[in-house]
């Protein structure tokens, strides 16, 4: 295993993340990434409109120096650290993804059809990742948090809310993966 | 000094959801017709691994680096927000492909329609902001 090149087995990006976990309670504060996203509306001026997006987004700052971070992580790992981009994902998988016309599933990091340039052409695509993006930002912050905040942080303290707004995850997701793609795709 | 801190863990974070390929949409799909262990298995890791270093911070009162005491803040009780929420939130999950810090990682990779989904991410927090007192919790 070549941990520069190879992809990461789950076992170690687990320990990452867990350790990622750590290093922000340690320094005080706590492992969220949607909370970002309220920050940005603050700073574009949404405070005006709603009462939710007054405060002090100063003291969220070192979020947005973790979410540059993010970024740059991405820029390293996908320019210097990847020798090939196929995400090798289940065969049946596959077969499955190419009867909804993804022709390029398991031969690319992120489905073609989704993420190429030639989307920006494509007004169906843009609803689609349109629509995906409303969707996370308003359920994230509606659920009081995402992934990270519930999924990793809150269910490692072992918060009953975090549990249940896990469950709604899995259940929109699976909504969404079992029967929504069939008529959207 | 904290910055660079704060930096360093944003840029690890970042390569660990790429180099994992947590941040590919093949991925999140995959998890969600239960056809790989791979994305149970690091959210299980961090998950067992966290749960750990949780109780150890709490039952020896670890304090941060900076000597103070390390905080956990319970989440509110409460039942409707967490469950329509979190299925709105997996609707998006699932149809993106990517969660909030992803999303970021997948732009600075050079996938440029990202950004859609991060703008859109944004107004879907700002409507949210808007409707709050609207909306049952």
């Amino acid at each position: 295993m070549n941990l520069i090149y190879d992809p990461w087995p789950w076992y170690i990006s687990g320990i990452a993340i867990a350790l990622i976990m750590l290093l922000l309670q340690l320094s005080g504060e706590k492992f969220g990434m949607s909370s970002n996203l309220r920050t940005l509306c603050t700073i574009c001026g949404a405070g005006k409109q709603a009462h939710f997006f007054r405060f002090d987004w100063k003291a969220q700052r070192w979020n947005l120096v973790v979410v540059l971070g993010a970024i740059i992580g991405g820029s390293i790992a996908a320019n210097f650290m990847t020798n090939q981009n196929a995400v090798l994902i289940n065969s049946n998988t596959i077969e499955h993804l190419k009867t909804l016309g993804f022709e390029s599933a398991g031969t690319a990091y992120l489905p073609l059809e989704l993420f190429e340039m030639h989307v920006f052409s494509s007004p169906k695509t843009l609803i689609i990742l349109f629509f995906g993006g409303l969707f996370v930002g308003f359920g994230a912050r509606y659920a009081g948090g995402c992934t990270s905040g519930h999924a990793i942080s809150g269910l490692s303290n072992l918060q009953l809310p975090s549990l249940i707004a896990v469950v709604g995850f899995f259940i929109g997701g699976l909504i969404m993966t079992h029967f929504l793609f069939p008529l959207i795709f | 000094m904290r910055t660079l801190f704060y930096l360093i863990i944003g840029i690890l974070f970042g390569i660990t959801m790429y180099k994992s390929e947590a941040a590919s949409w093949f991925r999140i799909y995959e998890m969600f017709r239960f056809e790989s262990f791979h994305m149970y298995g690091i959210i299980g890791t961090a998950l067992a691994m966290g749960v750990i270093s949780t109780l150890i911070i709490k039952r020896y009162n670890i304090k941060s680096f900076y000597g103070e005491t390390v905080k956990f803040i319970p989440k509110e009780k409460g039942f409707t927000r967490y469950m329509l929420g979190g299925i709105i939130f997996g609707l998006g999950w699932a149809l993106a492909g990517a969660c909030p810090g992803p999303m970021f990682t997948l732009l600075g990779a050079g996938f440029l329609p990202i950004s859609i989904v991060i703008i859109a991410a944004i107004l879907g927090t700002f409507i949210y902001g808007i409707l709050k007192e609207k909306l049952p919790h």
